[in-house]
């Protein structure tokens, strides 16, 4: 009889342990920030940014979650549990387009609000999504942040990931669109490190040779940025020639102190998680309501507008210089 | 047999009541209640028929797998392709949706091939003498693998809308498709195990298979079977899976073979093979989905609910060890 005895001593403490971390305030508006896995340092300067925003609104409570490993069944264990129970909304970062559509369907016709940033949802399973950037400010970002560093104009060169690389040659054909906006500014020829770090160094190398006046390198890519980077480094060209384009804070932080890259562009992760859960509360609240052509405030980032997709693009990529690296390269 | 002259000699040397009382199964519905108690203390939420329901698509697909895992593990051997099983299963049927078949048609793929990487594994295993763990290693590689191929980082999808049932539909009010094949199925396994000629058979060959062998029992079929039936419940899991996901990822139902095999260890399955039940582990799979779904409505962290399980397993399984150490 003595193992009922233990049984039911562990039954207690089982209780008083969940008893504990019960802790509801029904009152405010709850957004649930899921995430494609917990312990990644994008999501969660993405989450430092929806904490803002609730601090801001004043009346928001941040359910910060997601699954161990970035799979869309654990997600949807996650979704089911939000649903039951009755969040306001959820604003999600998605591990799979498609197979998290029926249970987010079920979470709006519940009654929640369904958002999708940074990594997107199918249409039918969420009110509107939210993208980092769009095509149009990457291409006209990357030639800026050359062309700022050329007061006297001069000679750049593209490094890019592969030939047939969606993303890179999209960016790149935007960036084409603006350049008459940088009238001294001569785009001398493109090259492609089909994202390994080694062809990428090479390929830095041979426009170094082939152009002995070149003024800057352009990477959308953030391998290419960093080989490209080094090979500078390495010919002892840093200060002489600007690395510039797309790339990690972590991965660029050498490059900055070196002075081979005067600064370079990629999302802000605080601030997308600060505009996903400004824009989950205007919807929740029924403040403004999602569908093309929609304007929808979100704080201190302005208004999203959102196209015949519902989506919408945050912002310019973000800068990252001498100025803000080293808070940022802890982070991603 | 019935001579009413003859001593009697007990089968047992303790009561049915009392053998009942100390079981692993009694344990573990304690444990069971134990934890629905404190989850309805804990969360507001919890006690609701609707979420109750939700909660257990959190483990009625990776539990049917568990019921053929478990007569598997009893005959000592084991499968740890099931996962890459369902992922092969659900590319199948997606490739065949691309080519506009039927739903009729989606569910006898996945059976089949289902069926069809049991027989791989039932055929290296009994035929060739190698160790299971070694070949289901090799083929939880190989069938991933094969859906890797064909899709890479594509999807399937455009299932037929009537094929959405297996995973989202209700037979009656909160009772889903999926929880009613789970209790069918737990059925089904429960009175193979412990009620036919062959249950014994899997118990006998996971005790002492050579014993099992000169009585007679036909060990490499009862094995082949037994991977044929842990592939076939592995298809139907990829139907239920595929059907509530609406597509197909080849990362679909990843890393799920090892919470099949906790699931059925947690149920007392005794991981050398030769005893164990189906209740057993009926109970672990509610235990399972109760602990996570209540941790979730509490949205602790899926790190430390890994951690909670783990503990869980390990105390589970100590307890009895310590019980009798203390005893002895």
């Amino acid at each position: 009889m003595s193992i009922t005895r233990r049984l039911l001593g562990g039954s207690a403490l089982a209780a008083m342990i969940l008893a504990g971390s019960m802790a509801q305030a029904q009152d405010k508006v709850r957004i649930a920030l899921v995430v494609k896995a917990l312990g990644i340092g994008f999501f969660e300067a993405a989450a430092e940014g929806a904490e803002e925003a609730a601090a801001e609104l004043g009346n928001v409570e941040i359910i910060y979650t997601g699954p161990t490993d970035t799979t869309a069944e654990g997600q949807i264990e996650v979704i089911n549990s939000l649903i039951a129970q009755q969040v306001d909304a959820i604003a999600i970062s998605a591990n799979d387009p498609d197979a998290l559509v029926p249970a987010l369907k079920k979470a709006m016709d519940r009654g929640i609000t369904v958002i999708s940033w940074d990594s997107g949802v199918a249409p039918e399973g969420r009110e509107m999504h939210l993208n980092p950037s769009s095509n149009a400010l990457i291409g006209n970002m990357i030639i800026k942040l050359a062309a700022d560093e050329l007061p006297d104009g001069g000679k750049v060169a593209v490094l890019s990931a592969s030939a047939t690389a969606t993303n890179q040659n999209t960016w790149i054909a935007e960036m084409e669109k603006v350049m008459g906006d940088y009238p001294n500014i001569e785009v001398v020829g493109t090259v492609y490190g089909d994202d390994l770090a080694d062809k990428s160094y090479r390929e830095a190398q041979g426009l170094m040779q082939t152009y002995p006046d070149l003024k800057a390198i352009i990477a959308p890519t953030s391998v290419g940025i960093v080989a490209a980077a080094k090979a500078v480094e390495d010919a002892g060209k840093a200060g002489e020639i600007n690395v510039t384009g797309l790339g990690l804070p972590s991965e660029m932080a050498g490059a900055i102190q070196s002075g081979a890259s005067k600064s370079f562009a990629i999302w802000n992760p605080i601030d997308l998680g600060y505009s996903a859960t400004m824009l989950a509360y205007n919807l929740a609240t029924d403040a403004a309501e999602a569908g093309p052509g929609a304007e929808i405030p979100m704080g201190r980032m302005g208004t999203l507008t959102l196209d015949d997709n519902a989506e919408g693009a945050m912002a310019d990529p973000f800068v990252y210089d001498a100025s803000n690296i080293d808070q940022f390269k802890e982070i991603f | 047999m019935t001579d009413a002259t003859a001593r009697h000699i007990p089968d047992r040397l303790v009561s049915p009541a009392a053998r009942l009382l100390k079981s692993w199964e009694t344990l573990l519905l304690a444990v069971a209640l134990a934890i629905f108690v404190a989850n309805s203390l804990a969360s507001p939420y919890f006690l609701n028929a609707w979420n109750l329901s939700d909660a257990t698509f959190n483990f009625t697909e990776k539990a049917m797998i568990a019921f053929a895992m478990a007569l598997l593990i009893i005959s000592g051997e084991i499968d740890l392709s099931v996962a890459s099983i369902i992922a092969l299963a659900s590319t199948a049927m997606g490739a065949a949706v691309q080519a506009g078949a039927g739903t009729p048609v989606l569910v006898g793929i996945g059976l089949g091939t289902g069926l069809a990487c049991g027989a791989v594994n039932g055929i290296l295993v009994t035929r060739m003498g190698l160790p299971s763990i070694v070949v289901t290693i090799g083929t939880m590689s190989l069938f991933r693998g094969i859906s890797y191929i064909a899709l890479g980082d594509k999807v399937y999808k455009g299932y037929p809308s009537d094929f959405g049932y297996f995973g989202q539909g209700y037979v009656w009010w909160v009772f889903s498709f999926e929880l009613v094949l789970f209790a069918i199925l737990a059925v089904v396994y429960g009175v193979l195990l412990h009620k036919t000629n062959f249950g014994r058979a899997v118990y006998a060959i996971g005790n002492n298979p050579t014993a099992a062998l000169f009585s007679g029992i036909r060990v490499q079929r009862v094995k082949f079977i037994l991977f044929l039936l842990t592939g076939l419940m592995s298809g139907i899991a990829a139907i239920c899976l595929t059907s509530r996901l609406g597509s197909t990822r080849p990362s679909i139902a990843f890393g799920w073979e090892l919470e099949v095999v906790t699931m059925v260890v947690l149920g007392g399955v005794n991981i050398l093979g030769g005893s164990g039940t189906i209740p057993g582990v009926v109970i672990a799979a509610f235990v399972m989905g109760l602990v996570t779904f209540g941790l979730g409505l509490l949205n602790v962290p899926g790190i430390v609910m890994s951690i909670f399980i783990g503990c869980l397993l390990i105390g589970v399984i100590a307890l009895p060890r310590l019980w009798t150490m203390w005893r002895g």
